[in-house]
């Protein structure tokens, strides 16, 4: 029999010797096999009682039975949480000898939980097995305490309506993958990337533009003072603005309905980059000044193939 | 006569041979050790409930995909897939990107000839370029959209508030990596893309200039700043970004799979 942890069997004592109305550290010596058995009046046992003790419980029975107490303290009763079977050791059979009733009921022993009556007569005309309320087979059950559901394991998500990973998921992404895979091979076979001349330290084109997703800094470059633009916008409000989004949002709900302003500000924000992205990309030439793309061309090398076809 | 049948003769066995051989490699003990239970693959799978479990579960698959998932978050309309497309452009340039690296020495001599080269002399280099920049540009589009889904989604709110966070680093470094590569092909655009980018990390005040002379390793672009960025660009960032992917698609997973419905 495995080792009981010290403060399970504590805990089960205490709720015992609650329900009992004796002292925790006497129930505990029972417990661990050191000392003997108190027998206590069935009617103060106000523990909730198993469905198979009859109630009312015949008047004729006055008394719970002492239960068959193994000598070996190393088998003291297993770990459980509520009512266990237990089986007694070999060598306590002779001293107790009701417990050598198999476990499973007699061929006439009553069916747990049903007629009370049938059962009593059974007591009566067997005396080895003890008169009390309790079925045969059972007797060697007893309550170590009394633990109230959920109060160990706590199901904190609610089902959900799930499907197969496989093929469910992993289609959709491979269908994904193969449509972007495809769309790129059709891209890059269109339009070829741009390569300028070489490298020259000493030739500044003009106008002189940063990769796309920069032209927006740049754009705001060009209408405020730099340690502004270059400080205070992107570094502050874009990285760790960003990154706290999380912990400033502090609205629950996802709802579109109940987040009004973070939508509509993340879409002011959304529009302002794509409009400065534009304007930088397409709407300055030379000198970094304004200029209409339909009028004075594209000053952007990346898309000089994308709009006209032609190569270079 | 005889030659000819000695020949079909030949033939027709070392056909059974072969086909005997893939024969018993398909059903053999190699195969059995390749593919674990339940693979798709394997002779004689079927589609059942239990199978559909082991394909992810008894697969590599396992580390990105639990068995199961929500039955909103399959719908294309949910993610629009763009984290997972971002993740395969980003696989995708890392194979296009290894192809570049044969050809490419990071030299101010032959930076720009090579790159010249692969789009005229080498067999697919021109395919394998265009791929490499305009995947780049499009991973840049994909991370930023994917981004702007989640926050409209709201998905940043707990318990996934710290994968927002492991997602704003992603943006970054996807920033900086498609940055670093910009200036590879060593032309004129490169340069001086460059140049204005850096100006820019300049302005910050206090520690810009540091920024700056880091960045470069010089107070201008130089060839030093061109071998530096190169070992950033095939080395350092893919290595770091790598990490924060792995991070990030672990948490999608703790943090309870894909957030909502709305
Ligand atoms: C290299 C860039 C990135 C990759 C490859 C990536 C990949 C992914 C993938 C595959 C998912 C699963 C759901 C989906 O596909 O939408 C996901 C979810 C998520 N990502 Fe990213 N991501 C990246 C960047 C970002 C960025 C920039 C942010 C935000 C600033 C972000 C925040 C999130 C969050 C909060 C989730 C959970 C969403 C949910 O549960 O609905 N990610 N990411």
């Amino acid at each position: 029999m495995p080792e009981i942890p010290e403060e399970l069997l504590r805990r089960s004592a205490e709720a015992k010797a609650k329900a009992l109305g004796l002292p925790v550290e006497q129930i505990l010596a029972e417990m661990r096999g050191e000392a003997p058995v108190t027998e206590v009046p069935a009617e103060s046992v106000d523990v909730p009682r198993p469905t198979f003790v009859p109630s009312p419980p015949p008047p004729s029975v006055p008394e719970i039975p002492p239960e068959p107490q193994p000598p070996d303290p190393a088998s003291a009763p297993p770990p459980a949480i509520t009512a266990v079977a237990e089986t007694p050791p070999a060598a306590v059979k002779e001293p107790a000898p009701a417990a050598e009733e198999p476990a499973p009921a007699a061929p006439e022993a009553p069916d747990n939980g049903a007629g009370n009556g049938r059962l009593a007569a059974t007591v009566s005309v067997r005396p080895s097995v003890p008169p009390a309320g309790v079925p045969e087979g059972v007797r060697h059950q007893r309550l170590l305490t009394v633990v109230k559901a959920r109060a160990i394991q706590q199901v904190k998500a609610d089902p959900t309506d799930k499907v197969n990973t496989w093929p469910h998921l992993m289609i959709a992404e491979f269908t994904a993958l193969l449509a972007m895979t495809a769309f790129l091979l059709v891209l890059s076979t269109i339009l070829q990337a741009p390569l300028l001349e070489a490298a020259n330290f000493n030739a500044t084109p003009n106008p002189s533009k940063a990769p796309w997703y920069f032209l927006g800094l740049q754009e705001m470059l060009s209408y405020f003072d730099p340690q502004i633009a270059g400080v205070t916008v992107p570094t502050v409000i874009g990285i760790v603005g960003f990154m706290m989004i999380p912990y400033i949002d502090r609205n629950p709900s996802t709802r579109p309905s109940d987040r009004k302003l973070a939508i509509m500000l993340f879409t002011i924000f959304l529009a302002g980059s794509a409009t400065l992205t534009i304007l930088g990309v397409l709407f300055r030439g030379p000198g970094f000044n304004f200029a209409y793309p339909w009028v004075d061309g594209v000053f952007f090398d990346d898309l000089k193939d994308w709009v006209d076809f032609g190569g270079h | 006569m005889s030659t000819r049948n000695g020949i079909h003769g030949l033939l027709a066995k070392a056909r059974t041979h072969a086909t005997d051989m893939v024969g018993r490699m398909w059903s053999g003990q190699f195969m059995d050790s390749m593919l674990r239970p339940g693979s798709p693959f394997k002779k004689g799978y079927t589609d059942t409930p239990r199978n559909r479990s082991y394909v992810i579960m008894n697969n590599v698959l396992y580390h990105l995909h639990p068995v199961k998932v929500k039955r909103h978050g399959v719908k294309l309309s949910y993610t629009l897939c763009l984290g997972g497309l971002s993740f395969f452009l980003f696989i995708l340039l890392t194979v296009t990107g290894i192809f570049l690296m044969f050809y490419y020495a990071p030299t101010a001599e032959r930076a720009y000839i090579d790159v010249q080269a692969l789009s005229t002399d080498i067999a697919f280099g021109s395919l394998m370029r265009n791929m490499h920049r305009w995947g780049a540009h499009l991973m840049v589009l994909t991370v930023f959209l994917h981004m702007s889904r989640v926050f409209y989604h709201g998905a940043y709110k707990p318990p996934r508030e710290f994968n927002w966070v492991v997602g704003v680093i992603l943006l970054l470094l996807t920033l900086l990596l498609s940055f670093t590569g910009y200036l590879l092909p060593w032309d004129q655009l490169a340069l001086w893309a460059v140049t204005v980018g850096t100006n820019m990390a300049g302005f910050v005040p206090v520690i810009g200039a540091q920024v700056k002379f880091a960045l470069l390793g010089g107070v201008e672009v130089t060839a030093g700043t061109l071998l530096r960025w190169y070992v950033l660009h095939v080395l350092f960032l893919p290595f770091i970004i790598v990490i924060f992917l792995a991070v990030h698609f672990w948490r999608v997973r703790k943090d309870g799979g894909i957030s909502g419905p709305l």
